[in-house]
């Protein structure tokens, strides 16, 4: 027993290191979401390109949909940019929120790089994108049918994380009834 | 040398003013700003998350800023301004983490590893004090013997050589 107990403090310092080893790791900007598992709050905005539907939350109901949160402003925006454009052409329903910028800077970047979206909301005060707890751009929600967010993309979509993490679960989600 | 020392103080003086928040920011009512103020150094900038939103330059500590003095306007108490903002971000907007079943070992931990450092400690200590003198042996005892009676100094000098 004492010779076991001898033993301890090693072991103490191999469980503390495996816990640093995993979670200095982790991203600290991938913070959970609050939403997971719920209804969007109710949201109403007014549409980016005049000629084009606005974004409301009760739009997104009936089928599994990407809420992509974007800015014209943002940096990997424009690098998840062409994977949505790739999505758009491959038949996924995305719809956009433009986050704390003017309509007319969000419609200009749309037009110069194509617009991936179903409908397109703008949000310039950023408070619809707070309600959703959104801590910066590119942030995408992936809704169920009911209009319940199943997961949340913190940081762009690469191809990686289409193939590997959303794809299958929009695939789960579409054979959910 | 004095104009230089008065203009390093006054430089100094300066940088304490530099303040995140603005005054366009600022609630009229300075109770309710004061309010403001203490709950917005105990909330998480999301951006640049180790700086409060108080502390914070980022536009989204700014808009947090707005809304938590909007809420407290409003008639807001301090605990639902604050929820208001945690239903949105989570307990990690919380600057002081509350004391709930996930983060007991957080709390908890440094006091656990204090105690048992602690009890390592007086373990050892009681294992060396009851630890039983060996008696001698009887050679050990003659030797023992032999050299109380033995002169000390012709014994040491008869060593030194």
């Amino acid at each position: 027993m004492r010779r076991l107990l001898a033993f301890l403090p090693a072991a103490l310092f191999v469980v503390v290191l495996v816990g640093f080893m995993v979670g200095l790791r982790r991203d600290p900007a991938i913070l959970p979401s609050m939403l997971i598992g719920k209804p969007l709050p109710a949201f109403s905005l007014a549409p980016l390109r005049p000629d084009q539907p606005g974004l409301a939350s009760g739009d997104l109901a009936g089928e599994p949909v990407l809420l992509n949160v974007f800015a014209s402003w943002c940096g990997p925006c424009k690098e998840e940019h062409p994977v949505l454009l790739r999505l758009k052409g491959e038949g996924v329903p995305i719809v956009g929120l433009d986050w704390k910028e003017p309509a007319v800077d969000g419609a200009r970047w749309l037009e110069a790089n194509g617009d991936p979206y179903l409908r397109t909301g703008n949000d310039a005060s950023g408070r619809t994108g707070i309600d959703l707890g959104v801590s910066g751009v590119p942030e995408t929600f992936l809704l169920d049918r009911r209009g319940q967010v199943r997961y949340r993309q913190v940081g762009a979509i690469t191809p990686e994380v289409w193939d590997k993490t959303i794809a299958p679960l929009m695939a789960r989600l579409k054979a959910e009834s | 040398m004095k104009r230089t020392v008065l203009i390093a103080v006054a430089v100094l003086a300066l940088a304490g003013a530099a303040l995140a928040v603005t005054p366009d920011e600022q609630l009229q009512d300075q109770r309710l700003e004061a309010r403001a103020r203490a709950l917005s150094q105990e909330l998480r900038c999301l951006v640049c998350q180790n700086q409060s939103i108080d502390d914070s330059a980022a536009p989204l500590a700014h808009d947090l800023r707005v809304i938590l003095r909007e809420r407290i306007a409003a008639g807001d108490t301090d605990r639902q301004a604050m929820d208001y903002l945690v239903r949105r971000y989570g307990d990690f907007v919380l600057l002081r983490p509350p004391f709930q079943a996930d983060t007991w070992a957080l709390w908890l931990g440094p006091l656990g590893v204090l105690l048992l450092g602690g009890a390592g400690v007086g373990l050892y200590m009681r294992g060396r004090a009851l630890k039983p003198e060996s008696p001698l042996s009887p050679a050990d005892e003659a030797e023992a013997a032999r050299l109380m009676t033995t002169d000390d100094a012709a014994k040491v000098a008869a060593e030194d050589h």
